[in-house]
């Protein structure tokens, strides 16, 4: 029962990689949104955060479609893109930028919500100390948004581990470049006798998401002891 | 040093506009809540641009709105001591004082063993904000604003959330800050025995305006800014050298020159110049010198002024002369009367040794 065929063992490997190259990858961008979002007043505000929600909203599929408009080989983004060598289209890049978008809005928001909770006098405490607004803003604010973003980045992973819907209608299914542990185990209830193997994945990806919510639970009230003395 | 400021802020229906220098040692910025002091030392550190400034420390021109001038508060080197301290919840004591220093960027060391003993705070620095009391929280802060190396010291009512004791704590703290390091602060208060106990000179604000500037014993010496500086605890303050113990009864002896004035035991040396704060309604007058009295100190001196404490009001103020020195004192109207109180009259100001207690009592430095 849990010896894993090749098949299965790549679809795992794969699903990791996919999710953890998402979540990294879209870090950086999420953090910044989030500190705009957060901190910063400017024209279009709303309608900014209403883009980084739309996901979150939409039908996965459209938003899948979306990304294979822009992003496909004669999409505008994507031919542009295809000019220095970045390829998204029917690739694990593509899947990866796939989750990364579906769990953006996830990332954003609990980032947004706990910068929003750092204390903006600490922050003109630091810049009295002689901290360029910058320094301030990786010494303390982004230390004390520490809980969020490791809640964001669970999220987001988890988000991006489950991908199905815009993942498979953006870069399909091909085993080995885009089937992801979902992905596969849809394909395996299409198929006779795929039941046990369906199954088997599907165990274990409940123990994936079990680890990694302790562990995220764990990292949290660390992170948390530690800003909260 | 000089600090020269010239502010004009309006906001929500409050106009502030204040113009003042301060001489060195430590200034109070003296006024009741909402006179605009907060705002003030806001504008002076940079955290909020005022519609007109003109701001200068020693000659380095830190903002004028006429020439654009808006030097970031990162780069203006003014130290700030918050009313609810502000210390970084995720670091140590030793890491929120560090951090600073590690801006500050100078190469000159500051002696961090120096400061850290002055406030005596060596044995928290391992612990982490949250596990210290108030008063621990707050010398930290001071700790972490003087390693910056700031030119001046901002203190926004440092005192202000602590109870009685833990002000007692700290006070002493403060008076070697002023007499041991040679920087400026600016003290916000609406105290009168700190400003009393700690400054040099006072600035009086009062509904966005500065109504005075001057000593402390010339300020709290006017009958006419009584209403400002806070009539329960009004009192003339009085320059004083501790000259001796009377160890039998428990006392100590400070000279005025007004006289010889008897105070409960104080722990400090023979020579020790003092403030001593007599509270006018803690004094009484009398025509005669007293005799069977309990009053241990009797000041002889003539009526200087006398003014109704306010429009039909059953007290009068009156200020005495004793050899140079003010001494206030607010009697009834019919008291006044009695004695025929008026400008030259000799009299006798009588004044309880257990009035004088360590909230009316203060080093004067320099």
């Amino acid at each position: 029962m849990l010896s894993l065929t090749p098949e299965e063992t790549t679809a795992i490997l794969l699903s990791l990689k996919v999710a953890s190259v998402a979540t990294l990858g879209s870090l950086p961008f999420g953090v910044l949104i989030a500190w705009l979002l957060a901190r910063k007043t400017f024209p279009g505000k709303a309608l900014l955060d209403a883009l980084v929600h739309l996901p979150l909203i939409i039908p996965p599929v459209v938003t899948g479609y979306l990304l294979l408009l822009l992003f496909g080989k004669r999409g505008p983004l994507g031919s542009w893109l295809a000019e220095i060598g970045i390829v998204f289209a029917f690739r694990w890049t593509g899947a990866a930028l796939a989750c990364a978008v579906m769990g953006f809005p996830l990332l954003v928001r609990a980032i947004r919500l706990s910068m929003e909770a750092v204390d903006p006098r600490l922050e003109a405490a630091g810049r009295t100390l002689g901290a360029h607004p910058a320094l301030v803003f990786l010494t303390v604010t982004l230390p004390l948004s520490l809980p969020g973003i490791l809640a964001g980045v669970v999220l987001s992973f988890a988000r991006a581990f489950g991908e199905f819907g815009a993942t498979v209608t953006f870069v399909s299914n091909i085993p080995g470049e885009t089937q992801t542990l979902p992905t596969a185990i849809y394909t395996f209830t299409q198929v006779p006798g795929g039941d046990a193997q369906a199954l088997r994945l599907t165990l274990i990806s409940i123990a994936i998401a079990a680890v990694a919510i302790l562990l995220s639970e764990l990292l949290a009230r660390r992170s948390a002891r530690r800003v909260l003395g | 040093m000089s600090l020269e400021i010239d502010i004009a802020h309006d906001y929500g229906g409050f106009a502030l506009q204040a113009q003042f220098a301060c001489a060195p040692g430590l200034t109070a910025l003296f006024g009741r809540s909402g006179a605009g002091k907060t705002t003030l030392v806001n504008a002076i550190a940079g955290l909020l641009t005022p519609q007109r400034a003109r701001i200068s420390i020693n000659g380095r021109v830190l903002a004028d709105t006429g020439n654009g001038i808006n030097v970031p508060p990162h780069q203006r080197r003014i130290g700030y001591v918050f009313q609810d301290a502000r210390l970084f919840p995720h670091l140590t004591v030793r890491n929120n004082l560090l951090y600073g220093r590690f801006f500050a960027r100078r190469d000159d060391d500051i002696d961090f063993g120096h400061i850290v003993d002055l406030l005596g705070i060596a044995q928290l620095l391992q612990r982490r904000p949250a596990t210290l009391s108030g008063g621990e929280k707050q010398r930290v802060a001071i700790g972490r604003a003087l390693l910056s190396r700031p030119e001046l010291l901002l203190m926004d009512e440092p005192l202000a959330s602590l109870d009685g004791a833990r002000k007692d704590e700290i006070l002493p703290y403060l008076e070697r800050l002023r007499d041991e390091l040679r920087l400026p602060i600016v003290y916000v208060s609406h105290a009168i025995p700190e400003v009393t106990r700690l400054a040099d000179t006072v600035v009086l604000l009062s509904d966005g305006r500065v109504q005075a500037v001057g000593s402390v014993e010339d300020l709290t010496a006017r009958l006419d800014l009584f209403p400002l500086t806070g009539r329960y605890e009004a009192g003339a303050v009085l320059n004083a050298t501790l000259v001796r113990h009377d160890e039998a009864w428990g006392l100590s002896v400070l000279q005025t020159r007004a006289g010889d004035v008897m105070v409960p035991r104080l722990e400090r040396a023979l020579g020790t110049a003092l403030r001593i704060r007599i509270r006018a309604r803690d004094v009484t007058l009398a025509l005669t010198p007293p005799t069977g009295t309990s009053a241990l100190n009797i000041l002889p001196g003539t009526v200087a002024e006398l003014q109704p404490s306010s429009e039909g009001a059953p007290q009068v103020e009156v200020r005495l002369d004793c050899h140079g020195d003010t001494v206030l004192a607010r009697v009834t109207r019919l008291s006044a009367d009695r004695l025929d109180l008026q400008p030259g009259k000799p009299v006798y100001a009588m004044i309880k040794t257990v009035a004088l207690d360590g909230g009316s009592l203060g080093g004067r430095g320099r």
